[in-house]
């Protein structure tokens, strides 16, 4: 795991190896100082020897500024370091996330991807940054600490070893401890969050019911077990200060007790003894900074282990021949969309890899011709939208072929066959920024008049044109500004300014209003003349015209031709129809 | 030992980084406002200080002592008073232990009760705002209420207020005692200490400058991760990827270069701060040296001088530290109170909703009257207060709208001029094309929004004067968007109506169609759904909204028709679903399915938030207008 994460250093790895010695520096430095004033008490006053004194001085001053250089040389590079690891890492989970296919996606929610990119990259960040700043430096004060007190006096030393073992047992002993109770109160924790997220969505079926006081004593009972969690961890973390205090404390008035003892018989110096009880204070301060250091560790693995999730996914789609990129042989041999047509030829598909589970599609034959309107009709479940996407190449179907102007898709480039096929999704969505930059997604050269012309057979123009600001109107976050019909007419002319040789739309009209979806297919036949379109949708209105149908009834083609010969012979489309225009057939 | 105190104890809630470096408004009242929370916990406050003083002093006088130890006893060689000394100065050490263990519990115990309560209190807040509040605030921004900011108040009062009072004692008490033990030595230490303070004022100011940058650019860097993660599956049909990761990268570095600068900045105060304490250290170790060789110091009072100094950097570093969490707690409060001095959903209506039977009086129908307190009737009725006492009116389900208008913000009209009425078990079927009005139509019956022209009136009473719970409780709603809540399907069915039995949630779902496929889930109706409603179809969720309105029972029902992404199959059940539910009950149904139009008594087809046409399904298609040409689907094209 360590391994797979430090990959990622980079150009820091150099930086990351002077820390240790910086901190070295830092810490001798630093805790010559008691030693050294302990000379000054014992051997400058009693002597009256004021050269001595001053020169003494003047050598911890020295070595304190030397601490201080060193000491912010550090911290200086644990910001870079940590910062820019982060970094890398970052743009590596990101770059990896943007090469998943859509099956990989479909595994990992989104809230949990994001998490995953922002606080868990914090985490490691956070962790690093700490680590450079007090993992050396801990053990280093630890042993200099130590052998300071061993040079002034081994004897008395003899207390730290056994004060040190007994703060390390009773600090494991609350660490190991307070896991079980974090882990608790995590839990805690995502039962309030959810309860409150729930709420938020759901706030007009609660207002609708007349549930607020019911809510009220659900959320009452989490929040107080939550809080009642929080107190028993609390308590128990609450003990390491009085107990690393209790045994500094017994260690220093040891210390005073033996030490005292030989400074009256002339075995050690007041200077020393004082110094001696500073190295006290250091040695077991260090001890406590190696166990947050633990936690510390400890609770980073969490995020560790998610973040190398995401980086060890393997992108189950990818190009043949990215093994060997610009390789003369896949320059030559890599094919171009020459038109439309669409084949499918015997393809079986299920959603899970590993070939497990039931069939979505089975046996689904098919040949469309370039520039042709195709339909597709069925029941939820019956696999339209799973059919369309294996066009694009979104899923790699389990068995048979999809081949895209004569050619297997598999066999393009996947920039290239995406480049030809403009998909409207079903559950689309927009970016922040403004109308003209969510348009150009389609085409980053597009020129104004082609941007309008996409929007008017889109029949966005003139809603466009409303606003105040027309193309250049800001779409907020989600492109929150704008309808849910507005929206779709919005992705549908994103997808034409790719002017794509296949554009498929799935369900990407249900918000918009009949009428505004007539004269969309109206604009379409009328511009789109060589464009083969796919099209899903519910109302038998928007497909009835369209020059093939083919019905779907889970996941086998049970039927296809026009809409005429359909209603004529097929039951499974006659059964569609009659639930959606018998107003019509009555009245009509 | 400042860095360690920086971290949480406890897990945080929160998602964000949790310094927020927004500086409180009103530091006094927001104070004294959480202050009300402590309530009865109020006293254990004293506890604590008293805590928190035996503890500061047992500190101080611990190295105090030094002195008299080394001047009495042990340069003297006086043991046995040694002993006595080391006795009484670990006694001055235990109770300082004692003090601060029961010290943290307490606090610990405040600042859970105090966030508890303040969460509590913000959660049934929000149940009482109106739609309005929602529809002004995301989610995200809400629940950062919940998580970073109660996490926020409560860690600063259970760790900062604390270590913030008793860095001010130790500062306090440590010069003091400076003074005490040499005013000379005092005024050496003191021109170190001011630069000190100095510094370390200065460099926090620029490192709080530098994070707010680094807030910002990791905002935008997050919301960017966010929109794309989001978007993904639209980047890769448009083959977006190497733009989103070059954009990527260029927001990564911005806020790698600003994140740099403001970690330094925080981190070089402790090297600084502690190596300067260290500076102190030397000159007063020199200075010192200097007195006591001329005889103005005893050893003893040199030692207990520099033990002060040697610690002296440590409550500086700890003051500014925990000033920062505190102030980012205030902030963070702030925003709570901003919530709860919402003005919550006005609800001054004083007609209720009472169950009610008739007696015998006489006339063919009998008298209406209240029933019982311990009777339940299938009775009900409105109870309208007058002049002389209640007036009964009968629950009927007549709506109608006078004259209304209706705007969102107060500016853009969204209804003008809307009359319409439903007599008792009409089906009124609204039709139009999007942003017509339909939904806004079916908000205001329920009172989501309250109109500002024109009365809306329920079997006569206006909506006005109705308590909004029983005017909700009279009224169903099954809306297109369908939200379940993380539990049971019995659950959530029975939240139409709580004291629903088993079986009444069950002969709901049969009523709703949806009995066959619960029972075909795993555990059946104990079956646990999440509340996104991952483990069901769109439909299944439709159907089970549908049961949780039957369950209820109500004489006026809102429907919004499902438009997509549902199949034929259970499509039908559905509209056998819904049929039910309309039974022999007021219905506004947002109508896409011509089926549930066509058997409509009357089709109000809106257009711009005013009714362009009404009438029946026949004599609509005969008026060839708007009906027509939306029914048909066919609209010329010029």
């Amino acid at each position: 795991m360590i391994r797979k994460l430090w990959s990622y250093i980079g150009s820091y790895k150099s930086l990351i190896i002077l820390s240790p010695i910086f901190v070295m520096f830092d810490v001798v430095c630093e805790l010559s100082m008691p030693f050294l004033m302990g000379k000054i008490v014992d051997k400058g006053i009693p002597a009256l020897n004021l050269q001595y004194i001053i020169q003494i001085g003047i050598l911890m001053i020295g070595l304190a500024l030397v601490a201080m250089l060193f000491g912010s040389l550090n911290h200086r590079l644990a910001a870079v370091v940590s910062q820019g690891y982060a970094a890398n890492l970052r743009q590596a989970l990101f770059d990896q996330v943007q090469s998943f296919s859509f099956s990989n996606i479909d595994t990992f929610s989104t809230a949990s991807l994001v998490t995953r990119l922002t606080n868990d990259v914090t985490q490691l960040q956070n962790t690093l940054l700490m680590s450079m700043r007090m993992l050396t430096r801990a053990p280093l004060m630890l042993i200099c600490a130590l052998v300071f007190a061993i040079t002034i006096n081994a004897k008395l030393a003899i207390i730290m070893f056994i004060a040190i073992p007994v703060l390390v047992a009773g600090i494991s002993l609350v660490v190991g401890q307070a896991e079980r109770f974090f882990k608790a109160v995590q839990e805690k924790i995502d039962a309030v969050n959810s309860t409150v997220e729930e709420n938020l969505i759901g706030i007009r079926v609660v207002k609708a019911f007349v549930r607020a006081p019911y809510e009220k004593t659900k959320f009452k009972k989490s929040s107080d077990e939550l809080s009642d969690t929080a107190i028993r961890a609390g308590n128990l973390v609450v003990t390491i200060m009085p107990i690393m205090l209790l045994i500094l404390n017994t260690a220093t008035i040891a210390v005073i007790w033996f030490g005292g003892r030989m400074v009256a018989n002339r075995q050690l110096g007041t200077g020393q003894l004082a110094g001696f009880i500073s190295y006290v204070m250091l040695i077991l301060q260090s001890v406590l900074m190696v166990s947050t250091i633990f936690m510390m560790l400890a609770r980073a693995r969490a995020s560790a282990q998610r973040i190398i999730e995401v980086l060890d996914t393997i992108p189950s789609i990818a190009d043949k021949d990215q093994a060997l990129p610009g390789s003369a042989a896949a320059v030559a041999e890599e094919p171009t969309v020459q038109h439309g047509g669409i084949e499918f030829r015997h393809v079986d598909f299920k959603y899970t890899a590993t070939g497990k589970g039931e069939n979505v599609l089975s046996d689904i034959n098919v040949a469309i011709q370039p520039g042709e309107f195709v339909a597709l009709v069925g029941g939820t479940g019956s696999g339209k939208s799973t059919m369309v996407s294996l066009i694009p190449r979104l899923y790699d179907v389990t068995n048979g072929q999809v081949l895209v102007g004569d050619v297997d898709v598999r066999d393009y480039r996947l920039a290239t066959l995406r480049c030809a096929i403009g998909v409207v999704l079903q559950n689309n969505v927009l970016f922040s920024g403004t109308i003209r930059e969510n348009l150009m997604w389609g085409n980053p050269a597009a020129s104004q008049q082609e941007i309008e012309e996409a929007a008017q057979n889109a029949q966005a123009h003139d809603f466009i044109m409303a606003f105040p600001d027309g193309y250049d109107t800001d779409l907020g976050q989600g492109g929150v500004n704008v309808s849910g019909g507005q929206k779709q007419r919005l992705c549908i002319a994103r997808a034409l300014l790719k002017k794509p040789r296949i554009l498929i739309m799935d369900d990407s009209t249900s918000a918009v209003d009949s009428d505004t979806e007539a004269k969309i297919r109206a604009s379409f036949r009328e511009n789109l003349k060589d464009t083969t379109i796919l099209t899903i949708a519910q109302r038998i209105s928007s497909v009835q015209e369209a020059d093939k149908i083919i019905v779907l009834d889970d996941g086998r083609i049970v039927g296809i031709g026009t809409h005429a010969e359909l209603i004529a012979s097929n039951p499974a489309y006659q059964a569609i129809c009659a639930s959606q225009i018998e107003g019509v057939v009555v009245n009509g | 030992m400042a860095e360690q105190q920086q971290r949480p104890i406890i897990p945080s809630r929160g998602t964000g980084p949790r310094m927020v470096f927004q500086k409180p408004k009103n530091i006094g009242a927001t104070t004294r406002r959480i202050l009300v929370y402590f309530g009865s916990s109020k006293y254990a406050l004293i506890i604590v200080f008293t805590m928190l003083f035996i503890s500061t002093g047992s500190a101080l006088a611990g190295s105090y002592f030094l002195k008299p130890l080394v001047n009495n006893y042990i340069l003297p060689g006086n043991l046995r008073g040694l002993a006595v000394a080391l006795a009484v100065l670990g006694a001055i050490y235990l109770v300082g232990v004692v003090a601060s263990y029961f010290q943290g519990r307490v606090m610990v115990r405040i600042g859970q009760k105090t966030a508890n309560l303040m969460r509590k209190d913000l959660f049934e807040k929000l149940q009482d705002l109106p739609l309005k509040f929602f529809d002004a605030h995301t989610h995200g921004e809400l629940m950062s209420r919940f998580t970073n900011d109660i996490d926020n108040v409560e860690m600063a009062i259970e760790q900062s207020v604390v270590s913030l009072i008793s860095s001010v004692l130790i500062f306090a008490g440590t010069l003091v005692m400076m003074v005490i033990l040499s005013p000379i030595l005092f005024v050496v230490a003191a021109i170190i200490l001011v630069l000190m303070i100095f510094l370390s004022t200065t460099l926090s100011k620029k490192s709080t400058g530098y994070f707010r940058i680094q807030q910002k650019s990791l905002g935008s860097l997050n919301g960017y991760i966010e929109e794309m993660v989001e978007g993904l599956k639209v980047v890769k049909v448009f083959g977006h990827e190497h733009v989103a990761s070059s954009e990527f990268s260029g927001l990564n570095e911005k806020f790698r270069s600003s994140a740099t600068t403001a970690t330094f900045l925080s981190g070089v105060v402790m090297p600084i701060m502690g190596n300067l304490g260290r500076v102190l250290y030397a000159t007063v170790a020199i200075v010192g040296g200097l007195l006591a060789i001329s005889g103005r110091l005893d050893t003893g009072s040199l030692v207990a001088f520099l033990q002060y100094s040697y610690q002296i950097s440590q409550p500086i570093n700890q003051i500014t530290n925990q000033l920062s969490v505190v102030l980012a707690a205030l902030a963070g409060a702030e925003r709570i109170f901003e919530v709860m001095d919402q003005q919550v959903e006005v609800d001054d209506g004083t007609v209720t909703l009472v169950n009610v039977m008739y007696v015998e009086d006489g006339t063919e129908d009998g008298a209406l009257v209240e029933a019982p307190a311990n009777t339940k009737t299938d009775e009900w009725a409105w109870s309208v207060p007058g002049t002389n006492g209640h007036t009964l009116v009968p629950l009927k389900g007549d709506v109608r709208f006078d004259h209304v208008a209706f705007s969102y913000d107060g500016v853009t009209p969204v209804l003008k001029d809307i009359s319409l009425y439903a007599k008792p078990g009409q089906t009124i079927a609204l039709v139009g094309s999007t942003g017509a009005g339909k939904t806004t139509i079916s908000n205001l019956i329920n009172r989501f929004y309250d109109i500002q022209e024109g009365v809306i009136t329920y079997d006569g009473v206006d909506i006005k004067t109705i308590h909004k719970s029983d005017l909700r409780h009279s009224l169903g709603m099954v809306l297109q968007d369908t939200h379940l809540f993380t539990g049971t399907v019995v659950g959530n069915i029975r939240y139409g109506r709580l004291d629903a039995t088993n079986d009444e949630c069950k002969l709901a779902a049969k009523r709703a169609s949806a009995d066959s496929f619960i029972r075909r889930l795993p555990q059946g109706y104990d079956t646990v759904i999440t509340g996104d409603g991952g483990n069901l179809s769109q439909g299944q969720r439709q159907l089970l909204a549908i049961a949780r309105a039957y369950v209820a029972d109500p004489p006026v029902m809102i429907l919004d028709e499902a438009t997509s992404s549902i199949d034929t199959r259970t499509e039908h059940l559905i509209e056998q679903g819904m049929d039910a539910l309309m039974e022999g009950r007021t219905v506004f149904v947002i109508a896409h399915r011509l089926s549930t139009i066509h058997n409509a008594n009357a089709i109000i087809v809106l257009e711009h938030g005013e009714i362009v046409e009404r009438g029946n399904h026949n004599s609509l298609l005969a008026e060839k207008g708007r009906y027509y040409q939306l029914y048909t689907g066919q609209t010329t094209l010029e």
